[in-house]
């Protein structure tokens, strides 16, 4: 609510418009002020921080500037290019896995079900347990010779493979973890979305006679978008970044096999090379920035199209 | 309006009493280890690294002796991981200033990684410090002189260690070159026994086919670990190749137990006292976790070297002793009870409590502990390469460069992941990070 400025000789304009803007907000600014300060203190800073310590090589006592060293070292790192493809391979695993499967999810969830109630909180139960504690306990069951998942597998004659210890199936193992575990987040945004699409689309679809196909394909899906944009994109950022489960089934094991870009961030860490985690940190950042940052803009794009 | 304002009130103040008691908590965690107030009680931490239960018998033993002897001195023992996880939690702890005031670790090139001139106290004042061996002092020193840490346990090697009974019943030999090794091994083999035990399941355990080699590679090229310091050998060429080569061909020759990619420490302890598997290469440490878990099997154990291609180049490996260190972060009372403590260690009393409770792998590395009239036939065995001398520290004691990636370079070794020639030039690439953050020359 702008009003056009009055003349008045001597008597600056901008007062009165400026009382009349802050009567309008319900809050002044300065209520900003505590968040900011938080995040400014805990994030902002230690990002910039990270930044030029990635251009050192740090003890934590002593730094000495290195300029681009640590990144030219980090991108020789031989199993870094493993470490990128198992990065990729696992976001986008688990990130489409928990679009799929929590979309059919939401709608069993969202319709006619006996006990759904009771099947609601046993879908969500695993998002509230520790991942270590998770990853503990899936790396028992797993055992190749003393778990209980080969075991039942061998009461029905079949040899269970080395879930953990086989390079070939040990990220896509810890991956079926991940998403077990993320499912009931996604599940949870899905039945908000369809529950808030309107009925009288439904109805109107009814009144054309509709079948239960055409109605998912052409008014659920479309409408539910908002929440699969948030799915896609919160799942994909945690894949991308996915840390704790992996190092707690495998310890990015065996051998190199299912490291992650965090892993091997990780593991610098662990031998002391401060500088030179930092760095990976750094790329880290980088990395999922490019990736998340144009595809939002690519789906709030289209949400406004709509 | 009146109902809006207490919804939103509810929540904050829910957020503000979470905060607060958060805040409580981090201080209990941190604040609970002070001792210090009345009577001059002092409370001092042990910190120990265990890879398995029931490691800490001697440390718990010497407490108990100590306090009776300084009634006024409280010590509380804590254990972490060991390994490569245990390496990061000391890092971190003596970054933090969080480290127990005497922790135990490894010396040599392990003890270079932790800063000591920055980090640990100089005892070369303490008495015991004119006692210890040349060998041992030089693992404990940096190039600006000093006695950094106080040994504690014996010297113990690496190589093969072997079940006797079944080698006997078998009608095997002791074998001095490779190639008798894996001969022994096939027949091992072929009467439906393991060969050779691995455990990649603990990750550490898989090195020893390279660590275990190097005394031959010092027999073949007394220089090596001189020239591997300034970047002058490669594990890449021969002579360093040869136990990168030697473990790849152990693994296609399928001598190890069906379960080794998943198998911990302690299921090889088992294996090997049972005689399911019938020999292991790994540190004589081993035997006291078996006088432990197995003591009947203790006699049934002994140890020959990681044999090399030919039996003139054979040599025993020598771990030297680990240490007690104390953080440059205790002061005053707990100083005083830190070197206290250290010293009793290394007393009389000390090294009949280290007699009694561990099982002795080779020489003490201090004057004041003697080996006890019982030792384990391991012993013997160990004593013998010593008295001939031949008998080699081990790369990481007589050189500072050893890298981080071993342990998992050796098991992608050990599972045909890579060949033995991808692993050796893999761990080349891996050791320039180490040498660099040293700032050492040449690299």
């Amino acid at each position: 609510m702008s009003s056009a400025p009055t003349v008045v000789a001597g008597a600056p304009v901008v007062n009165r418009r400026r009382r009349r803007w802050s009567r309008d907000r319900a809050y002044p600014t300065w209520f900003y002020l505590p968040a900011a300060l938080l995040f400014v203190v805990l994030f902002a800073v230690p990002t910039f921080a990270s930044f030029y310590f990635s251009l050192t090589r740090w003890t934590l006592f002593n730094t000495e500037f290195i300029g681009l060293d640590n990144f030219v070292m980090f991108f020789q790192e031989p199993n870094l290019v493993k470490g990128f493809t198992n990065t990729f391979i696992y976001g986008f695993l688990t990130s489409a896995s928990k679009v799929v499967i929590g979309l059919l999810l939401g709608l069993l969830l969202t319709g006619r079900v006996v006990g759904r109630g009771f099947l609601r909180a046993v879908i969500f139960f695993p998002v509230l347990v520790s991942t270590i504690g998770v990853g503990l306990t899936f790396k028992v069951l797993m055992d190749p010779f003393h778990g209980l998942i080969n075991g039942s597998l061998a009461v029905l004659g079949i040899t269970g493979p080395g879930w953990l210890t086989d390079p070939k199936y040990a990220l896509l193992s810890v991956a079926a973890v991940d998403v077990w575990k993320g499912l009931g987040i996604a599940t949870l945004i899905y039945i908000a979305g369809i529950v808030s699409i309107p009925q009288e689309y439904f109805e109107a679809a009814r009144v054309d006679g509709a079948s239960w196909w055409q109605n998912f394909w052409h008014i659920t899906l479309p409408l539910v978008r908002p929440a699969t944009t948030t799915v896609i994109l919160l799942s994909l950022i945690g894949g991308l970044r996915s840390f704790d489960l992996i190092w707690a089934m495998t310890n990015g094991g065996p051998g190199f096999t299912s490291d992650v870009i965090a892993s091997v961030i990780y593991k610098q860490y662990q031998a002391g090379f401060y500088g030179l985690s930092t760095a990976g940190n750094v790329v880290l950042f980088v990395v999922v920035a490019l990736i998340i940052i144009p595809l939002n803009y690519f789906f709030l794009r289209r949400e406004v199209d709509r | 309006m009146k109902r809006r304002f207490v919804c939103a009130a509810l929540p904050t103040v829910a957020l503000a009493a979470g905060l607060g008691m958060a805040g409580c908590s981090v201080g209990e965690v941190t604040g609970g280890s002070d001792g210090g107030g009345s009577k001059g009680q002092v409370t001092i931490r042990l910190l120990v690294p265990v890879s398995g239960e029931g490691q800490t018998g001697v440390e718990e033993e010497m407490i108990a002796a100590f306090t009776k002897i300084h009634p006024n001195v409280k010590i509380n023992l804590e254990t972490q991981p060991g390994g490569t996880d245990g390496d990061n939690l000391t890092k971190t702890k003596l970054a933090t200033g969080e480290m127990p005031e005497v922790f135990l670790y490894n010396t040599g090139s392990l003890l270079q990684a932790l800063n000591p001139e920055q980090n640990l106290v100089d005892l070369s004042s303490e008495d015991w410090a004119g006692k210890i061996t040349d060998s041992f002092k030089a693992t404990v020193t940096t190039t600006k002189g000093g006695v950094y840490g106080a040994p504690i346990g014996t010297t113990s090697a690496g190589g093969v260690l072997y079940n006797k009974k079944v080698y006997a019943d078998l009608g095997l030999k002791v074998p001095t070159t490779w190639d008798e090794y894996r001969a022994n091994n096939e027949k091992i083999k072929a009467a439906g026994k393991t060969a050779i035990i691995q455990t990649f399941g603990s990750d550490w355990t898989a090195q020893l086919f390279v660590l275990a080699d190097f005394g031959n590679v010092m027999a073949q090229d007394p220089d090596w670990a001189a020239q591997y310091t300034l970047n002058k050998r490669k594990y890449a060429e021969q002579p360093g190749l040869q136990g990168w080569l030697n473990q790849e061909q152990t693994a296609k020759d399928g001598f190890y137990n069906k379960d080794a990619a998943s198998a911990v420490y302690d299921d090889g302890l088992k294996m090997l006292a049972s005689g399911d598997g019938v020999t292991w290469p790994m540190l004589s440490s081993a035997v006291a976790g078996i006088a432990q878990n197995y003591p009947d099997a203790v006699n049934d154990i002994g140890m020959f070297p990681l044999p090399a291609q030919k039996a003139e180049n054979t040599r025993m490996t020598m771990w030297m002793s680990n240490a007690f260190y104390i953080p440059k972060t205790a002061t005053g009372d707990k100083l005083e009870a830190a070197k206290q403590f250290v010293a009793f260690a290394n007393s009389e009393q000390g090294c009949q409590i280290q007699n009694e409770k561990s099982t002795a792998t080779g020489p003490y590395s201090i004057s004041t502990c003697q080996l006890p009239a019982d030792a384990a036939p391991v012993l013997k065995d160990i004593q013998t390469w010593q008295d001939d001398g031949k008998a080699i520290p081990a790369c990481e004691f007589l050189s500072p460069v050893k890298g981080p990636g071993m342990p998992n370079i050796t098991v992608e070794v050990g599972r045909g992941i890579k060949t033995g020639m991808q692993g050796a030039q893999l761990y080349d690439q891996d050791v320039k990070k180490q040498a660099q953050q040293l700032g050492l020359p040449g690299w």
